[in-house]
């Protein structure tokens, strides 16, 4: 049985997220402020923070930050702030996703799973990606297509697929995938990861025009969505 | 000048502003006397002290007590002012302290010795080159002064004074501010009395002036300057008498109103014309002018005899005179021109210099106007005996400077005469020889046109010598056979120089026409451009260009916040910019709407002249330029020209400043509207899901036990649609106001965009599921350059206004096609189409396809969609397509917006 802990200051929203998490057979751990967060955080350990960014006694921004220093659990952010910066900064910070308030139950529902899937797994990478009807050894790089023929990938198109394995379901900036795969020399030139993935949705998707897979978040990054 | 009976409205206007200015403005109250020594400072603290008995604020400025005892008793009790110490030369002087003294504020302050020169390159560094100027300061901030003057500080008097006594005073004081001081109180002292005290030694003298001292404490001496001093004060209460007499008196016709015209050259007893043309305007009560007349032959000066005329025309400014520089073919020539035009009375020049045979073959200035005036007197002037009129010469030869005319001229000079030869030669078997000569002249003649005085005559003797050697028989010798031809060679050779001489004039005259001409129409290319440009800081750099270009010159124009603090332009600086202006400087010649730095006599040491830019009302900004040669903005009338600039600058700011501050009570007026409709649409959209909400969760609680499954379901699910509504409601009307006040920062970036279609498809397609939507995207579609997360927001409101507006199965075709620097998409539906009426009105706030629909959201979401793209440099329009339907048509760029663009959002903060 998972664990999740929620920083929120509003008790309604606290008393939803209890109603909504508890029948769906998680146990529910709640904070009204960023200094309980940090203290829940260390005794309860949770599987995955709910975390608000807008707290009384400080921004959710550095909650995130003071549990990334000592922990890899998934945290989701879930705001009302809707501007792109906030939403950046959150990521950056160490979250790994992002609901937008209001939030419907069944899509932070399937979020909270999605990253605890990929927390079970989170101890090694997935050597071997499937991508609609393909797939793609990322340890020996190799890639085949539905029917089995060999389709070939760049070492740059093997590094954006590794890294966004990684964060299989998350999503990953523009910004930290640009660093970890051009290095941080090359911050700020994002035609050359378009025109990345591009190609890699011409590889693998089934549909490159109606992307299943390989998600452009507008504004913030990608998603990688494995079946 | 006509004479007008009714008193003139703008006169009356400019008395009582007058009036206004003078009773802000502090008094000054000047103790006058004779000499040093009679008691000025005595007197003056004397009644310092009698005002503070009667406790009037007073307080002691700076007092050069000269360790006399009698002062040192008057000033004990007296608030006395700390003084500065400067560093100058390694010395330690004591100075006036003039920002204590502003900040100290007394009713009354004593600052001894006006005309005292202040040393402006010490350390601290002094604002004023003088100490009158300190008190003008003063007098601005509406502090009383009273402080001392001697006769022989009066610039206008200072060269008779100095040939009465044979001691020359340095140190001098405008007349003007003699003039215009509210009191003068003369302290007078009979040389016997001033004798016997000296002897006493109560006069202090310094030891390295004991000498110059004892010629001057003489009785003739003394008498004189007396007689000089009393006669001064008696013309200042005469004027007094005028000014106050009844206005009938003042508004004669003043049409036997003289003006004295002085004129003067480059020679060193111009500076006596000025001072004697001061002294008779004002005893004629006249205007004056000072003229200095710019002939060919003193453009060959050298450059520092040049310059002198900038002193010259600085020290006529300084006695009140106005100045103009004249150009013509003759100093007489353009005086009697100009003295007609403007109706001179009089007219001083310096008395002739030439003697005997030489007057009579050229006569002087002097001479020919005494000859030629009509309707003006000549007054001659001698020159002083102890200066002699040839110095200046001396200087010049020591300079060694001629006018330097390029060496490589007479090499062509001798190329003109060997054409002619040549041309000659040709012609020789055909023609007289008498044509021949016609060909040499013709030569001179352009000689002298393009390559002026020396070379020309150069190719006049040369071209004598060759028509001899080559044509005169026996040809091929400078011998002549027959004594006739030597009388053709001195014709040839005198014609040639005339020609030589007038060629050269005219090229001078029309150089220096041209260079007038030009900066005329400099200035009117200015005005031109500044008239065509919007806002005060292009307007600032339309002018640094010219400026810079006119002036030869790194210029800046520094603008006021606020605050009324300058500071520098925050744009990138042009090429002619001048950078690292002192803003210090600039902020004090804003404040006091006076020039300083170089070329004036406040702040010296800056080396960049800083110029007003408006009026004593409205101070604009300033104009500060630092010129390659200074010549450039010392001369007077270059200074004037600047002047010119900084007023056309001023116009054309207060004329930007209006049409901002109409811009921004518009811009206000409109917001606060907006914000009334806004309020008024949201109270009505807001409160009617909430009425929902709140009937569908009370019913949820007070009956939920009593309700079947499905309708539970149906109450919770409206709650959530209708929390949703207004959710989208309210980030609707959030983010137009944000755009609206710009204070968003678009953040672009280079964007695919199939992939942002993707994205508000997405993000619409719930609702969208019922209808059908096709997307024709070209493979080779470029990039655009877009905020992403607003353009996928302006398609999600696209699709969602078909959601509202159209019945399920309507189709949509999203297409799309490069079009120059944009890219254009259209959004088709084949649904009802649009309402009747304007399709702009679709794009204006709170407007709806449908009057009162049930469809929910103020009419926002095409307001939030014009206005994103709008920032993105692109345009959105509604069409009725030809076949049923509505066509939405749109335009995203495909590069980088402009640097304007991209300026208007640069500055504007983080979002939220």
């Amino acid at each position: 049985m998972h664990q999740i802990l929620a920083v929120e200051d509003d008790p309604v929203i606290r008393s939803v997220l209890r109603a909504l998490l508890e029948s769906e057979q998680f146990r529910f751990v709640e904070a009204a402020t960023a200094e309980r967060a940090d203290i829940e955080a260390r005794a309860h350990k949770p599987d995955l923070l709910l975390v608000d960014l807008g707290l009384p006694d400080g921004d959710g921004i550095s909650v995130i930050r003071k549990v990334r220093s000592w922990s890899p659990v998934p945290i989701i952010v879930l705001s009302a702030r809707t501007q792109e910066e906030q939403k950046i900064a959150a990521l950056d910070a160490g979250a790994d996703d992002y609901v937008a308030k209001p939030f419907s139950a069944p899509e932070l529902l399937a979020r909270i799973r999605a990253a605890l899937r990929r927390n079970i797994r989170s101890a090694e990478v997935p050597q071997v990606l499937a991508i609609g009807r393909a797939r793609i050894d990322l340890s020996r790089r190799e890639a085949h297509g539905p029917a089995g023929e060999a389709i070939h990938l760049t070492p740059l198109e093997y590094r954006v697929l590794e890294c966004l394995a990684r964060h299989a379901g998350f999503i990953v900036t523009q910004d930290q995938l640009v660093r970890e795969v051009w290095g941080p020399g090359r911050l700020g030139d994002t035609r050359s990861l378009r025109v990345c993935m591009m190609n890699l949705r011409a590889k693998l998707e089934p549909d490159p025009h109606h992307p299943a897979h390989l998600i452009t978040e507008p504004g913030l990054g990608y998603r990688l969505r494995p079946d | 000048m006509m004479a007008e009976a009714r008193p003139d409205p703008d006169r009356l206007l400019a008395q009582v502003q007058a009036e206004e200015a003078r009773a802000k403005r502090g008094r000054l109250r000047i103790f006058f006397g004779a000499s040093a020594g009679v008691g000025k400072t005595y007197s003056m603290l004397e009644a310092a002290r009698s005002s503070r008995s009667a406790g009037v604020d007073v307080v002691v400025g700076y007092i050069e007590p000269h360790g006399r005892v009698e002062t040192e008793r008057l000033l004990e009790g007296l608030e006395r002012l700390p003084p500065l110490t400067v560093r100058y030369r390694g010395i330690e002087r004591r100075e006036f302290d003039l920002d204590g003294a502003l900040t100290r504020r007394p009713a009354i302050l004593l600052v001894d010795e006006l005309a005292h020169s202040n040393p402006t390159e010490g350390e601290p560094r002094l604002r004023h080159a003088k100490r009158w100027q300190d008190v003008d300061e003063l007098l601005d901030a509406g502090i009383n002064v009273w402080t001392t003057v001697n006769v022989q500080h009066l610039e206008s008097l200072n060269d008779v004074i100095t040939q009465i006594t044979g001691v020359r005073q340095r140190e001098t004081l405008p007349d003007r501010v003699f003039d215009e001081a509210d009191e003068v109180e003369l302290i007078d002292l009979p040389p016997d009395d001033l004798l016997a005290r000296l002897r006493a030694g109560k006069i202090y003298i310094a030891d390295a002036a004991a000498n110059a001292a004892e010629r001057f404490f003489r009785k003739p001496n003394l008498m004189a300057l007396r007689e000089i001093s009393l006669r001064r004060v008696a013309d200042r209460v005469e004027a007094a008498a005028q000014a106050s007499a009844p206005a009938d008196r003042q508004s004669r016709p003043r049409l036997a109103r003289e003006r004295v015209l002085v004129a003067t050259g480059p020679d060193a007893q111009s500076e006596q014309l000025v001072r004697a043309g001061k002294r008779l305007a004002d005893a004629l009560d006249a205007e004056w002018t000072v003229v200095y007349v710019e002939t060919p032959a003193l453009l060959k000066l050298s450059e520092a005899q040049r310059n002198r005329r900038i002193e010259l025309l600085r020290l006529g400014e300084s006695l009140g005179a106005e100045t103009v520089t004249l150009d013509g073919p003759t100093a007489t020539e353009a005086l009697l021109e100009y003295a007609e035009t403007r109706n001179a009375t009089r007219v001083i020049v310096g008395s002739p210099k030439r003697t005997g045979l030489k007057a009579l073959l050229r006569p002087s200035t002097a001479m020919e106007l005494a000859r030629r005036a009509q309707g003006f007197d000549v007054i001659t002037v001698a020159p002083a005996a102890d200066r002699p009129a040839s110095a200046p010469r001396r200087d010049a030869r020591a300079e060694g400077i001629p006018a330097q005319v390029p060496w490589n001229r007479y090499l062509w000079a001798v190329a003109v005469s060997g054409a002619c030869t040549a041309l000659a030669f040709a012609m020789f078997p055909h023609f007289e020889r008498v044509n021949l000569v016609m060909v040499y002249l013709l030569g001179v003649t352009v000689a002298g046109l393009r390559l002026g005085r020396g070379p020309s005559v150069l190719t006049s003797v040369l071209n004598v010598a060759a028509f001899d050697f080559f044509f005169v028989p026996p040809r091929y010798t400078f011998a002549v056979s027959d004594a006739e031809y030597l009388v053709t060679f001195a014709v040839m050779l005198i014609i040639g120089l005339v020609i030589a001489n007038l060629m050269a004039s005219v090229r001078q005259q029309t150089r220096v026409a041209g260079a007038r001409e030009r900066r005329t129409v400099l200035l009117y290319a200015m005005s031109r451009e500044l008239a065509a440009t919007r806002g005060t800081a292009h307007m600032a750099r339309v002018a640094v260009r010219h400026v810079a270009e006119v002036f030869q010159c790194a210029a800046v124009v520094l603008l006021p916040d606020p605050e009324g603090k300058l500071h520098f332009p925050r744009e990138r600086p042009l090429e002619q910019s001048l950078r690292g202006a002192d803003l210090a400087v600039a902020q004090w010649v804003a404040d006091h709407g006076r020039q300083a730095g170089l070329g004036t006599d406040t702040l010296t040491a800056a080396p960049a002249l800083y110029v007003p830019i408006g009026d004593s009302e409205r101070r604009l900004g300033v104009l500060a330029v630092l010129p390659r040669h200074a010549r450039r903005v010392l001369l007077p009338e270059q200074r004037h020209l600047l002047e010119t600039f900084a007023g056309q600058i001023g116009i054309a700011v207060e004329r930007a400043e209006l049409a901002e501050r109409a811009e921004s009570v518009r811009v206000a007026a409109e917001r606060e509207s907006l914000r009334n409709t806004l309020l008024a649409s949201i109270s009505h959209d807001l409160r009617t899901p909430l009425a929902a909400m709140a009937g569908a969760g009370s019913t949820l609680a007070e009956q939920g036990a009593s309700l079947d499954e499905a309708t539970r379901a149906s109450l919770a699910r409206s709650i959530e649609t209708r929390a949703r509504e207004m959710s989208e409601l309210i980030s609707n009307v959030l983010d137009l106001m944000r755009l609206e006040s710009g204070e968003i920062a678009l953040r672009l970036d280079w964007q695919m965009l199939e992939d942002l279609l993707h994205a508000a498809t997405t993000t619409v397609r719930p609702r969208l599921a019922p209808y059908p939507l096709e997307a024709r995207l070209p493979a080779n579609l470029p990039a655009v350059h877009v905020d992403a997360a607003l353009v996928v927001k302006v398609f999600v409101n696209l699709l969602d206004n078909i959601v509202k507006y159209t019945p399920e199965g309507t189709r949509v075709t999203i297409a799309a096609a490069s079009d120059g620097p944009f890219v254009r998409v259209t959004v088709d539906d084949n649904g009802p189409g649009l309402p009747p009426g304007d399709p702009e009105r679709l794009f204006e706030k709170f407007q709806r396809g449908t009057e009162e629909g049930a469809a929910v959201g103020v009419g926002l979401g095409l307001a939030i969609c014009r206005a994103i793209v709008r920032a993105h440099g692109g345009e959105i329009e509604a069409l009725r397509r030809p076949g049923g339907g509505a066509r939405f048509e749109l335009t995203l760029p495909t590069t980088e917006p402009a640097a304007a663009a991209d300026a208007a959002h640069a500055p504007s903060p983080s979002r939220g």
